[in-house]
């Protein structure tokens, strides 16, 4: 197993993680955890394809990681800022609660 | 040309003007509707007597003066439709005639009518008569003339279902117009067969109108069937429209039945003027009846004058008999007329124009005359008009009995009185004419016939005793308004007079129409029989005068007795007052076959057209069936599973759309499984 | 590159990864939110700590000052704001076959990205180490060729701050 593998394979298993959270748990601020969760894992993939590939020194995937870094931080920002705007809306952060966009 | 001339065509278009004014007229704007029809009608007789004066002033002149005034009505391919008005001394004398007989009956009406609810309607009606009467008169065109004469026709029935409140009116309305129909119907024939031969309908035309000699050649040349010539064929048909209007044997039935209609129509319309429609039809084309091969000869008997003047003689005797029976007022006037009718026919067709014309004239006169006197009498009477239930009018009503005396003197053709002249030129002619002396003696007998049942009929209402139901007995009979009276003496006094014209030692009028110059001749009286002519027809005159009052005015009639003809010939008389079961043969004869070929028409309907519409109809439906199963069963279900897939895929759809995003992130994880999947199986290659 | 040092990290790296699944795991199961975002922070720092390894130092940081400094004490604020989010069951009450149906998800999507990895030609090349980064290479590159991207995260930022700020703001009377 080559670092690159083991480093995608925690990558992986840190998405499949997140992704199990955001699925299972109903209150909104753990699924928002579970979707940071997603995105470091991809982040993960950037800077382990940067420090195994071709090209390191043109550090791409260093500065995808940080962009990245910067709109997931704007991301929780508003996200967060959302469930709270809801919870005063609705009194709750149930996910399952919150159908009014029912088709 | 003149003035009078250019502007003939105002004759006829006032009295119109005037109908329609008092047609839009309120129902209780009497005063204004009378005054309108008076005023218009009084115009239409100045400009009469004008154009009667210039139509004498240039008589002078050698041949027919005749001033014809042509206009383009429409043009239809190359061929213009031209109508236009005429003026020759026929058009004068009747225009002079229609009008002045006609105003006095307009004023007589605004007295006549005065109770009527429908005043304004009734002067309608009467001025679109007038209009329509003059309009046939004045017409150089035989188009014009039929538009015209079918208007007249109208407003016959118009006015005869005036009070159509009774069923008896509206029957005898019907009854008019259809039977005139008939020989309208044959009239129009005529008109399109003339067409077709001629090219034009224009009498004249400066050499091209369909009676002037060129056109006349040519129809005499065209044979049409069994050796009768085009010429007498259209003759014939014309003559049957003339028969039909003028209510000649057979078609006279609708004559008597038309007295239904207020007495002042039936002087105006179903007397005097109207009915002369048929006799001045027939003078109008007496060019193309008198068309013989041998070239335009006024007294050349051709076989149309044979058949008018054997028509118009029977029908005078014919008529004559019935009048001897009836009972009605009005009906006996009617009769009468119808006689006279055939009086004027027999003198068109043995004595030409001029003759049939003067009777014409004078009997307008003398016709309304006793016609405005039988109205007097009813009104006075409260409505009555069965003779035997008056008597002893002569006291309560002494005008209108002097005035109706006159006129019954000069419809008898008592001596000096102007009916005796006019039919005594007709007698003359028919005792001159070459085919045969039967008409003469027809002629003589009804002379006779007609002194005796106006005798009869005088004793009846004016002598004798008050006869009148006792209901009635306690309204004495009361002596008409001036406005009624007086076109009585107007009338009476042209009664007497007018005959003055037509002497035979001043035959002025025959020389008018005739267009040859007018002398003063005393010693004509004695030429060719006319004395012997006069003698007879006076002694006739004198005999039926003599003999009516020996066996009704000699002693007073008994009240509800039965007539005296009845008790000498009981069986006669019954057929006579039956009107010799002429309505009861139609009725037998041509209402039944009319019914009959109805029910005929009715079955052929009913099983042969209606079965082939309604197997037409089977066959429609059958496939409009199939087309409904193919369209439930196959087209709809097609629909319908393709719209319920649609809904039940929305239906999933939106059940996807469940608003759990949790749902969607699911979904997402599948999609995105399966999108590796496929790109590294397949996708990657 | 020294066979010991390989085999070091290799050791750091198997035990940062167990920190970091353990912690990822902690985070999304425990019933207790705080604790939830504690076990969460320490799933942060071991990912920090893998990007150390793997020779990104500035990412490292940023990882620690972002994730671990601002969005875990963002969430714990917003844990306190929404009062009903103390402590939350594990799964929605009874809800077992939407568990069955998630699960079916997550290991599908696993299963397929560790099949793809396992049998990617990616894994099998040679690895050749790159030359250590330094901070300022990092600055020379964002200040030169990723200029105009780090100007626009700089306003995105700003952006969502104020979204954040204008969407959680407590409505006023008649003004929000």
């Amino acid at each position: 197993m080559t670092p690159l593998t083991s480093c995608l394979l925690l990558s992986a298993l840190l998405f499949s993680i997140g992704l199990a959270g955001a699925l299972v748990r109903r209150n909104a601020i753990l699924v928002l955890i579970g979707i940071e969760l997603m995105l470091n894992a991809a982040n993960l993939n950037f800077i382990a394809f940067w420090r195994y590939g071709s090209h390191a020194e043109a550090l791409t995937g260093v500065m995808f990681v940080i962009f990245s870094i910067g709109v997931a931080a704007a991301e929780a920002a508003v996200g967060l800022a959302l469930i709270i705007s809801l919870y005063r809306h609705t009194r709750t952060t149930d996910v399952d609660k919150l159908n009014s966009m029912r088709g | 040309m003149s003035w009078v001339v250019r502007n003939l065509w105002l004759i006829p278009v006032l009295p119109a003007l005037a109908a329609g004014l008092s047609a839009v007229a309120k129902q209780r704007q009497r005063n204004f509707a009378a005054s309108l029809a008076i005023g218009s009608m009084g115009g239409a007789f100045v400009l009469s007597v004008c154009a009667l004066w210039h139509a004498i002033s240039l008589s002078g002149h050698a041949g027919v003066v005749r001033e014809v005034v042509n206009f383009q009505w429409l043009q239809y391919g190359s061929e213009p439709l031209k109508l236009g008005w005429m003026l020759d001394p026929l058009t004068a004398v009747m225009l002079g005639m229609i009008s002045f007989v006609g105003l006095l009956i307009f004023i007589y009406s605004a007295g006549y009518m005065a109770d009527d609810e429908n005043f304004t309607r009734f002067f309608c009606f009467l001025s679109l008569f007038a209009a329509a009467m003059l309009g046939v008169v004045i017409a150089n065109s035989l188009l014009l003339l039929f538009m015209c004469w079918e208007l007249v026709g109208l407003t016959s029935y118009l006015l005869i279902g005036f009070w159509y409140q009774r069923p008896a009116a509206a029957a005898a309305a019907k009854k008019a117009f259809i039977t005139t129909r008939i020989g309208d119907l044959a009239f129009l024939i005529g008109i399109v067969w003339l067409y077709s031969q001629a090219g034009t309908l224009l009498f004249y035309d400066h050499g091209a109108g369909c009676m002037e000699q060129t056109a006349l050649m040519h129809l005499v040349a065209q044979s049409a069937w069994l050796g009768v010539s085009a010429s007498t064929g259209i003759a014939l048909l014309i003559f049957a429209g003339a028969v039909g209007k003028s209510g000649q044997v057979p078609l006279h039935v609708w004559l008597p039945d038309a007295m239904e209609g207020p007495t002042p129509v039936s002087a105006l319309i179903h007397a005097a003027t109207m009915v002369a429609a048929g006799v001045f039809l027939v003078a109008r084309v007496y060019p193309l009846m008198s068309a013989h091969a041998g070239g335009e000869s006024a007294l050349s008997a051709t076989t149309a004058l044979q058949v008018v003047t054997w028509i118009g003689a029977i029908t005078a005797v014919f008529a004559a008999l019935i009048a001897v029976a009836q009972d009605d007022i009005k009906r006996i006037l009617a009769y009468s007329t119808v006689s006279q009718l055939g009086y004027m026919m027999m003198g068109l067709g043995v004595g030409g124009v001029a003759v049939g014309m003067f009777h014409l004239i004078t009997h307008a006169f003398f016709k309304a005359l006793l016609f405005l006197g039988a109205g007097s009498v009813i009104h006075g009477c409260h409505g009555e008009q069965d003779i035997r239930r008056m008597g002893g009018l002569k006291r309560f009503m002494p005008i209108t009995f002097a005035t109706y005396a006159i006129g019954m003197l000069a419809l008898c053709g008592f001596p000096l009185f102007s009916g005796f002249w006019s039919k005594d030129a007709i007698l003359h002619a028919a005792q001159e004419w070459s085919i045969s002396r039967v008409p003469f003696y027809f002629g003589a007998f009804g002379a006779l016939l007609t002194a005796f049942y106006m005798t009869r009929q005088v004793c009846y209402v004016f002598f004798g005793e008050d006869a009148r139901d006792a209901r009635l007995q306690q309204h004495a009979p009361h002596e008409s308004p001036t406005i009624m009276t007086m076109p009585l003496v107007i009338l009476a006094t042209c009664a007497i007079l007018l005959g003055v014209i037509g002497t035979p030692a001043w035959p002025w009028f025959d020389s008018f129409l005739n267009a040859l110059p007018t002398t003063v001749n005393g010693s004509r009286f004695f030429e060719g029989g006319v004395l012997l002519v006069m003698l007879t027809s006076s002694l006739v005159v004198f005999a039926g005068l003599g003999l009516g009052w020996w066996l009704y005015g000699r002693e007073r009639i008994v009240m509800g007795s039965a007539d005296v003809l009845e008790d000498m010939q009981p069986q006669l008389f019954k057929i006579l007052r039956n009107k010799f079961y002429v309505d009861e043969l139609y009725q037998a004869t041509f209402l039944r076959w009319n019914a009959w070929l109805s029910r005929v028409s009715d079955w052929f309907d009913r099983w042969i057209w209606s079965g082939a519409v309604r197997a037409v109809s089977y066959v429609v439906l059958g496939l409009s069936w199939v087309a409904r199963s193919a369209d439930t069963y196959v087209v709809n279900p097609g629909f319908d599973e393709g719209c319920e897939a649609v809904r039940d895929g929305g239906r999933a759809f939106s059940r996807l759309q469940d608003g759990l995003t949790q749902n969607y992130l699911r979904l997402v994880g599948v999609a995105f499984a399966v999108l590796v999947i496929f790109l590294l199986w397949d996708g990657g290659r | 590159m020294p066979k010991d040092l390989s085999e070091r990290i290799i050791l750091l790296f198997t035990i940062f990864a167990i920190l970091t699944v353990t912690g990822a795991v902690a985070a999304m199961s425990l019933r207790n939110l705080v604790h939830s975002v504690l076990a969460l922070t320490v799933a942060f720092s071991g990912l920090a700590a893998v990007y150390l390894l793997l020779g990104a130092q500035f990412v490292g940081l940023a990882q620690i000052l972002v994730y671990v400094g601002a969005v875990a004490i963002l969430v714990v604020f917003a844990i306190l704001l929404t009062r009903d989010s103390g402590t939350v069951p594990l799964i929605s009450g009874g809800s077992w076959r939407l568990l069955r149906g998630s699960g079916i998800v997550v290991f599908a999507v696993f299963g397929v990205l560790a099949w793809a990895i396992c049998h990617s030609s990616v894994g099998r090349h040679t690895v050749h180490l790159s030359h250590d980064t330094s901070i300022y290479e990092i600055g020379n590159v964002m200040m030169q060729r990723f200029a105009l991207p780090l100007e626009i995260v700089g306003a995105l930022l700003t952006v969502a701050l104020i979204g954040a700020v204008t969407i959680a703001m407590q409505e006023k009377e008649g003004r929000r």
